[in-house]
């Protein structure tokens, strides 16, 4: 007879800044890698998928609108947070089957890599842009900006993976709806937690759980999703997905990479478009 | 004629020998193709220019292996700094033979000799110098310390700007050393067939540069062949969409450049004579055949009246009429099923209430022409302020807040361009920050140079083409 019940965590889902549960009243159990019961998390339906594109929606203007420094802030805040819940996450890294080292060492290359992208919100700029030379009176200029509201699907791997895929979306300036791991979803939720406490305004961050094979279609399909990060999309579903995605010809980035590796600009870039102004110069 | 009329001022056809038929290009040969061959008209007059050959899906497949041998064997391997030298002895030889190509260009397109003349071709000679120098600085492109080619690329070009489009659409690719396989538009293959003679004249190595000609289905084989890396596509957003699921799952690249209904937005404090310059050259340039044409424009309630009555004045000044003629402002349409298309909408314009409005103006009796044109009294909800027309037809809305300009110009699924006009600088730099376009003109409109960025946001596609930017369509790094 244990001294103490344990209070055990519901795990809810992310939109708009707040923790609801899934609108279908679902949830499915999440288990350890030898098959022990974890925690029940938040089976997101379709709806749920179509309330986070809104509340992303919604986000943009605002967040977008931020000096890239402030955003910079935010994230290295979030940088922060994460640290300060380091063990936190490495207890649930150990219960997807890492070892205590393992697990150490992914929280802390998670939080390594966020500081690394936060770093670049004012810096994009200068790197992405450009004063053009063109033949002629003009004075013409390219800056980078955020593509609008960018679905991603994480891949499999809890929290390396998923702050590889978040970070370089939000940092310059997009909103997204990020459908977590299916098999390990519960580090995404506590990664949602710090995101609640970290000054991100609600909304710029929505994070779903449940079903990829589910929610997918629909936010690859949805007419108000600017871009879909199919990194954790399953290879048979990828053609399908690519081609919903070609409805409002949404920019696609497909499945890549190892996340152990340096993260090159091509996750930052692929959700920036490209503005040239052009004004006459005369007097 | 009356003593203030303009005399004819035709540009000679005897700078150009048309044949009477033509064949594809394919590893450095012109060729026969097996696919019915088609006829190219003067959309001025509507006399056949030419027969053209049309490459079916064989002749497709065939110049996807001269490209792909030419990319191992030759092209791939070379040293950049070669590279360079073969696209500026191409750059050059546009140069010299640039009469020639504008009045062809006039010719196939039915464009006014002066655009093809002082802005097309001079545009193509730029595209190729500024690419050229690329070839050998790659690894300073900002792309990582060594940027390779994608392979075989496949594209599939419009008929509004043959010439420039081909240019956008080759330099970079070979630059970066691509080799491509290129479909010009049915209408318009003519001047992509004599750029074919002058890779040969530049001695350019067999197989860099294939051109298959013929419509939709050659495009089609084109960009399905399993055997090219990259797609990259100009044209209409339906065309586009298409492509993208063709390509859904291949990991072939692609970059789309599609339609756009850019907002022209005259803020009360503009300087209107210029103003009214800059609207006429947003819709009227090139017939309104410009994705980027500033074909919906917003005009501050305050300056509505004023604008549009010295709009409706500079607009009844412009000369419609024979595209050789170097005082035509106005050419053809490229051909009657644009023609059918553009009287389509401005018909349903009228239907769904909105005024009309066109310039005394006689029209030739041959060929296919339409009337500068002016819609005044629309709504965000008219067809004509929805949905790209891609004609000399300009749509008239109006703002009362630089607010509601600004809502009322994203208000569209496309997002290629935008014009501003305002004297006050801090309010041209707020709204551009706004607009979701990938080009935005303030105090000009339809300006064009290969070291800028150009492309589209939302529906108008994906990529950049111009600048260090049109690069990476090309580069895997």
């Amino acid at each position: 007879m244990p001294d103490r019940l344990a209070v055990r965590k519901t795990y809810k889902l992310y939109i708009a800044g707040a923790f609801p549960r899934s609108e279908s009243g679902r949830s499915y159990p999440v288990t350890d890698p030898k098959g022990r019961f974890l925690a029940n998390a938040s089976h997101a339906s379709r709806k749920d998928a179509r309330d986070a594109v809104v509340a992303a929606r919604k986000a943009f203007p605002g967040w977008s609108g931020r000096t890239p420094y402030n955003r910079g802030q935010i994230l290295y805040r979030i940088a922060e947070m994460l640290e300060g819940r380091r063990d936190q996450f490495t207890d649930e890294l150990r219960h997807t089957g890492a070892s205590k080292n393992t697990a150490a060492a992914e929280v802390d290359a998670a939080v390594d890599r966020w500081v690394w992208y936060a770093g670049w919100a004012d810096k994009l700029d200068a790197v992405a842009g450009a004063a053009n030379p063109v033949s002629g009176p003009f004075f013409n200029f390219s800056t980078p900006e955020p593509t609008g509201v960018v679905a991603a699907i994480a891949p499999d791997s809890p929290l390396l993976g998923l702050v590889s895929v978040l970070a370089p979306v939000i940092v310059s300036g997009n909103t997204t709806v990020v459908v977590a791991s299916e098999p390990a979803p519960l580090p995404a939720i506590t990664l949602a937690e710090v995101l609640a406490t970290s000054d991100l305004p609600g909304g710029v961050v929505n994070l779903l759980t449940g079903h990829r094979t589910e929610l997918a279609p629909w936010l690859a399909a949805h007419m108000d999703v600017n871009a879909i990060d199919l990194t954790g999309a399953l290879p048979e579903h990828v053609q399908d997905l690519e081609d919903k995605a070609a409805g409002n010809l949404k920019r696609v980035l497909r499945p890549a990479g190892d996340w152990s590796e340096e993260p090159g600009t091509a996750r930052l870039t692929a959700f920036l478009e490209t503005k040239t102004v052009w004004h006459p110069v005369g007097i | 004629m009356t003593v203030f009329d303009y005399a004819p001022a035709p540009e000679s056809r005897s700078v150009v020998d048309i044949r009477g038929s033509y064949g594809l290009f394919v590893d450095g040969e012109f060729t026969g193709g097996h696919g019915e061959p088609f006829k190219t008209i003067n959309p001025a007059d509507e006399s056949v220019l030419a027969e053209v050959a049309c490459a079916d899906e064989a002749d497709v497949d065939r110049a996807v292996r001269a490209a792909r041998t030419a990319y191992d064997k030759v092209w791939g391997p070379m040293p950049g700094a070669e590279r360079a030298k073969y696209l500026y002895r191409i750059a050059r030889i546009v140069q010299e033979r640039s009469r020639e190509l504008a009045v062809l260009e006039s010719i196939d397109n039915g464009k006014p000799i002066r655009e093809s003349r002082d802005v097309d071709v001079p545009l193509v000679a730029a595209w190729f110098f500024y690419y050229a120098g690329w070839a050998d600085k790659l690894r300073h492109a900002g792309f990582g310390p060594d940027p390779r080619p994608v392979g075989v690329a496949g594209q599939v070009i419009p008929w509004n700007f043959p010439l420039l489009m081909l240019a956008w659409k080759i330099a970079p690719a070979l630059a970066c050393g691509n080799t491509v396989v290129l479909k010009p538009a049915e209408t318009t293959p003519l001047t992509a067939l004599l750029f074919a003679d002058i890779c040969r004249q530049a001695e350019l190595p067999p197989g860099v540069v294939n051109i298959v000609t013929g419509a939709g289905d050659t495009g089609a084989a084109l960009v399905a062949h399993p055997g090219i890396d990259k797609v990259a596509f100009t044209g209409s957003t339906d065309v586009g969409r298409q492509i993208a699921r063709t390509l859904a799952g291949t990991r072939k690249r692609l970059t789309l450049e599609l339609g756009g209904k850019a907002a022209n937005i005259v803020y009360q404090d503009a300087a209107l004579d210029q103003a009214v310059e800059g609207i006429v050259n947003g819709i009227f340039f090139n017939q309104g055949h410009v994705c980027c044409a500033g074909s919906r424009l917003l005009v501050q309630e305050s300056v509505a009246g004023e604008v549009l009555e010295r709009l409706k004045a500079r607009m009844a000044t412009l000369r419609v009429g024979d595209p050789l003629d170097k005082n035509t402002d106005v050419g053809a349409i490229n051909s009657a099923a644009q023609l059918a298309r553009i009287r389509e909408l401005s018909d349903a314009g009228e239907a769904e209430g909105a005024e009309r409005w066109s310039p005394p103006c006689e029209l030739p009796s041959q060929g296919f022409w339409f009337a500068p044109t002016v819609f005044t009294g629309v709504a965000q909800s008219h067809r004509i302020a929805r949905e790209e027309i891609f004609g000399p037809v300009l749509s008239v809305l109006t703002f009362r807040t630089p607010e509601e300009a600004v809502t009322k110009a994203n208000n569209t699924p496309y997002g290629l361009s935008a014009g501003i006009w305002t004297e006050k600088g801090s309010q041209i730099l707020w709204t551009a920050q706004r607009l979701r376009a990938g080009v935005v003109w303030a105090n000009t409109f339809n300006k064009f140079d290969p070291a800028s960025p150009f492309g589209g946001y939302k529906e108008s596609g994906f990529g950049r083409e111009g600048g260090r930017h049109g690069l990476e369509a090309y580069l895997n790094a």
